[in-house]
């Protein structure tokens, strides 16, 4: 399977740059200087400095004993939880932030959902000097608090969003929208693999060191280089194509993206964009996504913010119609017990978003003999404030 | 029937005026087309849509109230049989793309076409696009899509839209969602005045934060006419009726009330 787009951003039938005409020569100046830089010396030298003595830079490949216990299987962890800053997120700022400042662009925007992207986005911005705006829904500034004072002490203004379900979704509106009102020194750093071309391809090429890093570190921890099953969570996918990208055209590895159910597929309470989403354009691009009979994009529902959108990026949609990637949905529940388990099983503690790629495991017929990676994208202190909730209620 | 001879024969100073359809009421459509008629050169009837990335905080509430109070596609087409033929005026109709997408873009141009809608313009449809998958589909039907040009629009661009866009060009005033207020500055006038040396085969129309009579007055001086969205949208959810509503808006622009085109 083709790993990059065509020349117009298509992933077969989806992808795309659908932008009102303003926002033109802003995704066509990106994806001229986007293709330029990517592969260029000087580019990847400092993307590599920055991964590495700031981003902390390979993260280990955690056997987990207590899950490879459990479930009969060799089971490791990809620890993008040990990222500074706390999630995947940073791999993909650190990228667009080298690009921005490269185009001269003078004032950096950002959507976010749990706040990971937007701390990574005001961490980057305190780096390299930018001043910095994230947009985040009104529900999420309360439900991920932690994240807002840490944008906040890292210079970021963040604005809340009060449109719709104050959540990721309107989040990215208006962020388009203060794109579409200063397009010329403002760069838009999307923080998932959606949005129109060049973002989706630029996102999933960032974030697949991840992937990288898994097939030299199991070499050397597993004698192999292909595990038998990559499993991680999906929103708008950037952690798990980052996950995915060097095991798509590796026939012995299953790829298992784990989509936020919430209440249950059926409920109408839903993220589960494969299960219960058609062909749409959302934020320009083509791709799946959960609508009306009447096309118009329905709210979605996760206990987990960085999971609650109602689309997915274009990579991902062709990935399921070419069958390369399951799509499974996780409901609410059964990721925030696979999050306790984790915690007292292995002495981690995941993020929401990463607890629902760990909730694949018992849905899985492992022999003892299959090596599986989990990606943790994130850890799980942005997320206490819920965890403690369902602590002193329901959980054991 | 299309009449579009506003953009050959009157061509300046033309005046269109943008509502969404089922705003302020399900049903007020036919109402507002009507007190329309003869008060605007153009009406543009919106189709609400969940997430208008290109509008301001007035035109999304009144997307989002005309979404709850139960409008539809169908409902629009519904409405506008009953009352096209009760008006001269030509009417738009202004939409994002995933609706009439999801719609179907064949029987969406259908419907368009058999109301006698003089054209569509799709915000987030990129002329590429279009021409690469779509533009057969409209053609065929005989549906005029109309194209934006913004302020940082190349020339060489503009003139393409110029060959597909019909029977009109929306500039956008300056960067901006609807619903700001359009900025006179010489750099806007410089943008109009190099729309006007391309000598384009359209007539140019100025949307975006015109309001007052003297953004107006700059949009009709620099171009061929201008779009009112927001402040139209305004007087509606002001005004008693949908003729007090044209009236105040016409008070508001700095027109003659007792005017008929
Ligand atoms: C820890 C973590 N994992 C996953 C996600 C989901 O995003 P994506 O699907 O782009 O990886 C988020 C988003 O905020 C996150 O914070």
């Amino acid at each position: 399977m083709n790993l990059n787009p065509d020349s117009n951003g298509f992933y077969g039938i989806y992808g795309g740059a659908f932008v009102p005409e303003v926002l033109y020569p802003n995704v066509l100046e990106l994806q001229y200087i986007y293709s330029e830089i990517i592969g260029s010396k000087a580019f990847v030298h400092d993307q590599e400095q920055l991964l590495r003595h700031y981003v902390g830079r390979p993260t280990p490949l955690t056997f987990a004993t207590g899950l490879s216990e459990k479930y009969g299987a060799r089971v490791y962890l990809k620890r993008e939880d040990l990222c500074h800053t706390g999630s995947h997120k940073l791999n993909n700022v650190i990228g667009q932030i080298l690009l921005a400042k490269h185009m001269g662009k003078r004032c950096i925007i950002a959507e976010t959902g749990a706040g990971q992207h937007g701390v990574a986005t005001a961490t980057v911005c305190a780096l390299m000097k930018f001043p910095c705006k994230v947009f985040m829904g009104a529900k999420d500034m309360t439900r991920q608090q932690p994240n807002v004072f840490r944008m906040r002490m890292l210079g970021a203004e963040v604005i809340p969003v009060q449109s719709g379900s104050q959540s990721l979704k309107d989040a990215t509106n208006e962020a388009i929208r203060y794109w579409v009102a200063n397009p010329e020194d403002t760069y838009y750093l999307i923080g998932s693999a959606i949005g129109p071309h060049p973002y989706p391809d630029m996102v999933a090429r960032f974030q697949s060191v991840i992937s990288r890093e898994i097939t030299t570190q199991l070499t050397s921890q597993e004698g192999c280089a292909n595990p038998n099953y990559v499993l991680a969570c999906v929103g708008g996918g950037s952690n798990a194509i980052g996950a995915f990208y060097h095991f798509i055209n590796s026939s012995k590895t299953r790829l298992i993206a784990a989509e936020a159910a919430g209440k249950g597929v059926g409920t109408g309470y839903t993220a589960a964009t494969m299960a219960v989403g058609s062909v749409g354009v959302i934020h320009g691009c083509k791709t799946r996504l959960i609508q009306t009979d009447d096309g118009q994009i329905v709210e979605a529902h996760s206990v987990s913010a960085g999971l609650d959108y109602p689309g997915i990026g274009p990579f991902h949609a062709a990935l399921r119609d070419a069958n390369r990637v399951s799509y499974l949905s996780i409901t609410d529940t059964e990721a925030l017990t696979a999050a306790f388990d984790v915690a007292k099983s292995d002495g981690i503690i995941p993020a929401l978003e990463s607890a629902h790629a760990l909730a694949v495991l018992p849905k899985l017929q492992l022999k003892s003999t299959d090596v599986v990676v989990v990606n943790l994208s994130g850890r799980g202190d942005k997320d206490m404030e819920t965890y403690a909730s369902i602590d002193a209620t329901s959980m054991p | 029937m299309i009449d579009n001879r506003v953009f050959r024969e009157k061509r300046r100073e033309l005046l269109s005026v943008y509502f969404p359809a089922g705003y302020p009421e399900l049903n007020s459509l036919p109402d507002i087309v009507m007190a329309l008629d003869g008060e605007a050169d153009i009406i543009e009837i919106g189709i609400p849509f969940s997430d208008p990335v290109a509008d301001g905080t007035v035109i999304q509430a009144a997307n989002t109230r005309a979404l709850a109070n139960g409008i539809t596609l169908n409902t629009i087409f519904a409405q506008l049989r009953y009352v096209m033929d009760r008006i001269a005026t030509p009417v738009f109709l202004m939409g994002y793309l995933n609706p009439i997408l999801h719609y179907g873009v064949e029987p969406f141009c259908q419907q368009v076409a058999s109301l006698g809608i003089s054209g569509v313009i799709i915000p987030d449809l990129p002329l590429d696009y279009y021409e690469q998958n779509l533009k057969s589909i409209f053609t065929s039907n005989g549906v005029n899509v109309v194209f934006m040009v913004a302020p940082n629009t190349p020339n060489e661009r503009i003139r393409r839209i110029d060959s597909v866009s019909c029977p009109f060009i929306y500039a956008m005033s300056s960067f901006a969602v609807t619903g700001g207020n359009a900025l006179l500055t010489a750099t806007h006038a410089s943008y109009l005045e190099r729309l006007k040396g391309l000598e384009l085969r359209n007539p140019v129309l100025v949307g975006f934060g015109i309001g007052a009579p003297d953004t107006l007055a700059f949009a009709n001086s620099n171009a061929n006419g201008a779009i009112v969205g927001t402040a139209f949208v305004n007087q509606l959810s002001n005004a008693a009726t949908s003729t007090e509503a044209v009236r105040a808006l016409r008070i508001q622009l700095g027109l003659d009330i007792n005017h008929k085109n």
